[in-house]
């Protein structure tokens, strides 16, 4: 005998897209993890979702390029398909509640555009490096800058990679932690999306591969501590890092004005 | 007052965790969990499964206690759990010590830690614990300022392999023997702590409440047989009775099931739907224990369902218990959970062991939305005199019309649990079950017409159980016990017709024997625990970590000076007049019940199950004053109401 899914495919009748972050301890969730944790707030939140057909249906829910874990996020992309019209500001509340502190919803438009997943282009990290004297990330930012290509290794799910660093490298510069008490570097890069794509962990890799002294303390422990701060499109003639990286949800807000 | 040594720990655990595998375990953060105040408790548990955050963080004791103690005026509870290998050897290199996961505590900083064992092979993860949180590993190096050591679950029915490491252990359900704990501690604490630590064990001693194995001596005869367990001094209980929780509907927890961030075992919430079971299997230590039955009403199901799905987002609910479809109004209930969630994405699952045509009905019920994969059933015995011997009181005949009806409704996949080492047993009898899935297929494709049908044979190593009609049997020595599975193994694969349709998963026979040696050993057999994590045992439940050598070794070492070694323990039967090591430990069976059924088992007789025939008089419900507690209710199902949850 032979048993028909419960019900068809019913396509979306509007489309989200959400800024959230990965805040404090949160930031240890893997990306699984937040999926797990995102479609459960969803439904405690009562939003009306849009599910795949089949034996298994599946909330419409699409993720962008999610930071890795341990990377602490205040930009990071999704999309979800309702089966309802919804108030976007009301679902970011109804959502952000319903998830647990330090995964919070900042943001939410409604889709109005088709290329959302092409605007996300670059992003911009803050790399806190507790231990490491600024003047030291600076020499060895000089250098990465320099150099034409910089290698890297990682593991990866298909093996270890061999890749360079430094041309999805937009910008990086250094500044003392704000408190000053004890030696802290703080490492700011925008990296371009690219495939393999290029993660802070890769830029450390490669600063201490061409820094003076590789060993000086804070390079190794304690680990640095990620935030990515933005992520989307370049934008043209920005000049400095915080130009450079635009809103994504930019180009739905504005055409929902119009 | 405020204690500055209960501070987190999570600005030096933060640094460490970029380090380790799957560092969101130790975040805690979980959707429901509690955050209370520190300062204004006046007592403080800690709770510990002491296993792996995946494995412990959905158990439902640790779950449904934590929420009890967290309601209480002035109690505060946070969880703990085993952490792996790599994060225990970075928190004793950085001075990190063993830390709650709610507020990132130090559990050597609580008044109580309480440790829940579903199984024996956590006792080494409870060493690390109380290593890691600077806490004596020996109950009676510890002073004042340390948490009183509280076991608790199954294996708590025979705490005296860990008697040296604990203070104290709870039998039977712990909702009300926390609460009548935490009372205690509270006025030992309220007046001036009156004779120490010493004076606090003493008051849980004689309270009943808990026994506490400090206050037993523990004599010998010179072949190494106890001679008797003596209180050490007057006012002590000579036996300690188990905690048996009546009108399960009063205490519908937990009311707002935790919800992990990590992936865990169990991705679903659970409702029990009843405590106890009568089928009386002689093999079953948890049937034995927790006697009587005592159902949740249909109506405090669906409330449990409806409530719990809404505070947790879960899309799967496991109606739990020993026996799911024997609850009276189970058919009921299936009928009005699945018209509730017709049309949703919540799925509802019954853990289904029970072989008849019924258990197919609530399954085909259940599975109204979706996929038909596969069905679970425990004949646990091969042959038809084996499962007259432990009172699985399945024919052969019930089992293949039981699987005829699950392939002719859809099901395309049959699970088989056995067990291999029952007392009595020869190689036929274990032989019998490839004979068996052999016809389970035959019968599988003629009722569904399909050659893609399959059936898998599940089966591993027996462990006779303390307060079972089995306390007295001789364990199967695992060098037997893997040559019987062998043979099954190749009759299987051997049979050309329908072998390719059998799959066959086995555990082999040696971690049985040490879970043998620590479920029915004595004090003595704490000295080969220690030794054993000395050596490096932990999380012995996981083959990849479990190491038998290493345990045989620490054995010889052990118990070199005693009469006795890790065969006497295990392969050895006891006889009648022999002093159990858990016979001060009540847990309301009559021991010359067991006796009777033992006999009986040997030669081959049944026994019903007293939810439907008259009392047998297994002694539970005279000696604890409890009784059986079934339906069928005349209470209501709540409306359901279309396009939403109950």
């Amino acid at each position: 005998m032979s048993r028909k899914p419960p019900r068809d495919h019913v396509a979306p009748v509007q489309r989200l897209r959400l800024r959230y972050a990965k805040r404090g301890r949160l930031r240890f969730a893997s990306h699984r993890d937040f999926q797990r944790a995102f479609e459960r707030a969803l439904r405690r939140a009562g939003v009306p979702m849009a599910y795949s057909a089949g034996f298994s249906p599946h909330p419409k829910i699409s993720y962008a390029n999610a930071a890795p874990t341990g990377t602490a996020s205040e930009a990071e992309y999704l999309e979800i398909g309702l089966s309802e019209e919804c108030d976007p500001e009301d679902v970011r509340r109804r959502v952000d509640e319903a998830l647990p502190p330090g995964l919070d919803i900042l943001d939410v438009v409604v889709a109005r555009t088709s290329d959302f997943a092409d605007r996300l282009q670059a992003s911009r990290w803050r790399i806190e490096l507790p231990g490491l004297a600024p003047e030291v990330a600076e020499q060895a930012v000089a250098s990465l800058l320099e150099a034409g290509e910089v290698m890297v290794d990682r593991l990866t799910k298909n093996g270890m990679r061999t890749f360079d660093v430094r041309a999805a490298l937009l910008t990086a510069r250094v500044a003392p932690a704000p408190d000053g008490a004890r030696p802290c570097a703080i490492l700011t890069v925008v990296l371009r999306q690219v495939t393999p794509s290029v993660r802070p962990d890769d830029i450390l890799t490669a600063l201490r591969s061409v820094a003076p002294s590789p060993v000086a303390p804070g390079w190794q422990t304690p680990p640095p501590l990620v935030t990515r701060e933005m992520q989307g499109p370049l934008a043209e003639g920005g000049s400095t890092d915080e130009a450079l990286v635009g809103d994504p949800l930019a180009a739905d807000r504005e055409a929902d004005q119009t | 007052m405020p204690t500055p040594h209960a501070d987190s720990v999570f600005p030096a655990l933060e640094a460490l965790l970029p380090l380790v595998q799957k560092p969101i375990q130790y975040v805690g953060g979980e959707v429901n969990a509690v955050a209370a105040d520190w300062d204004e408790a006046e007592v403080r548990w800690a709770l510990m499964y002491p296993d792996a955050y995946e494995v412990g963080a959905p158990n439902q004791g640790v779950q449904i206690l934590y929420e009890v103690l967290n309601g209480q005026p002035g109690v505060l509870c946070e969880r703990t759990y085993a952490v792996w290998p790599d994060l225990e050897a970075l928190m004793r290199e950085h001075g990190v010590p063993q830390f709650t996961v709610d507020d990132h505590r130090p559990v050597g900083a609580f008044d109580l830690l309480g440790l829940s064992f579903s199984t024996e092979l956590g006792y080494t993860n409870m060493l690390t614990a109380l290593d890691l949180a600077g806490i004596p590993l020996i109950a009676t190096d510890r002073d004042e300022s340390h948490p009183v050591v509280v076991a608790g679950g199954h294996a708590a029915f025979n705490p005296e392999p860990i008697a040296d490491f604990i203070d104290a252990a709870v039998l039977g359900d712990g909702e009300e023997a926390v609460l009548a704990l935490t009372e205690i501690v509270r006025a030992w604490k309220r007046d001036g702590r009156p004779d120490g630590r010493a004076g606090l064990l003493e008051s849980i001693a004689r309270s009943g409440v808990a026994y506490v194995p400090s206050m037993y001596d523990v004599e010998y005869l010179p072949d190494g047989r106890i001679r008797r367990v003596v209180p050490a001094h007057a006012g002590i209980p000579w036996r300690v009775a188990k905690h048996t929780l009546m009108d399960l509907d009063e205490w519908p927890y937990p009311k707002a099931p935790l919800v992990p961030l990590a992936e865990t075992v169990h991705e679903r919430m659970s409702v029990e739907i009843f405590r106890g079971c009568t089928r009386g299997c002689r093999f079953c230590q948890a049937g034995m224990i927790t006697r009587p039955v005592r159902e949740r009403s249909k109506t405090g199901i669906a409330e449990m369902v409806a409530n719990g799905l809404a505070k947790t987002g879960y899309e799967e609910v496991g109606l739990l218990s020993l026996s799911s479809a024997d609850h009276s109004e189970i058919a009921e209930t299936t009928t009005y959970l699945a018209d509730c969630y017709e049309g949703s994405q919540t799925s509802l699952s019954l853990p289904s062991t029970r072989v008849d045509a019924f258990n197919i009905d609530l399954a085909n019920e259940l599975s109204r939305n979706g996929r038909r994969s596969g069905l679970t059933f425990a004949p646990e015995g091969g042959s038809e005199r084996m499962r007259k011997v432990i009172n699985k009181q399945v024919t052969e005949e019930d089992l293949i019309r039981t699987v005829a009806t699950a392939y002719g409704a859809g099901w395309r996949q049959v699970k088989l649990y056995f067990m291999c080492g029952l007392p009595t047993e020869t190689d036929e009898d274990v032989l019998q079950i490839a004979r068996l899935a052999a016809e389970v297929i035959r019968v599988g494709r003629e009722v569904s017409g399909r050659r893609d049908i399959r059936c898998t044979v599940s089966i591993g190593g027996f462990v006779p159980k303390p307060h079972t009609p089995f306390q007295w049997a001789a364990q199967l020595d695992h060098e037997t016990t893997d040559a019987r599975l062998a043979k099954l193994r190749d009759a299987i694969r051997t049979n050309r017709e329908y072998g390719k349709s059998i799959g066959f998963r086995y555990h082999d026979g040696k971690p049985g024997i040490i879970e043998g040696l620590l479920s029915r050993g004595d004090r003595r057999v704490g000295r080969v625990i220690l030794q054993a994590w000395r050596d490096g045992a932990r999380f012995d439940g996981w083959s990849e970590h479990f190491d038998f050598d290493r345990w045989a070794a620490a054995a010889s070492t052990a118990l070199a000076d005693e009469p006795v070694d890790l065969d006497w323990f295990t392969t050895r039967e006891r006889e009648h007049a022999e002093v159990l090591p858990w016979d001060h430990l009540d847990s309301g069976l009559d021991r010359e019940w067991l006796w009777e059924d033992w006999q009986d088992a040997l030669d081959e007789v049944g026994v019903e199950d007293c939810r439907w025939t008259p009392c047998f008089d297994c002694g539970v419900c005279d000696q604890m004053g409890t009784s059986i507690q079934i339906g069928p209710t005349d209470l209501g199902l709540p409306e359901i109401r279309v396009g939403q949850p109950a």
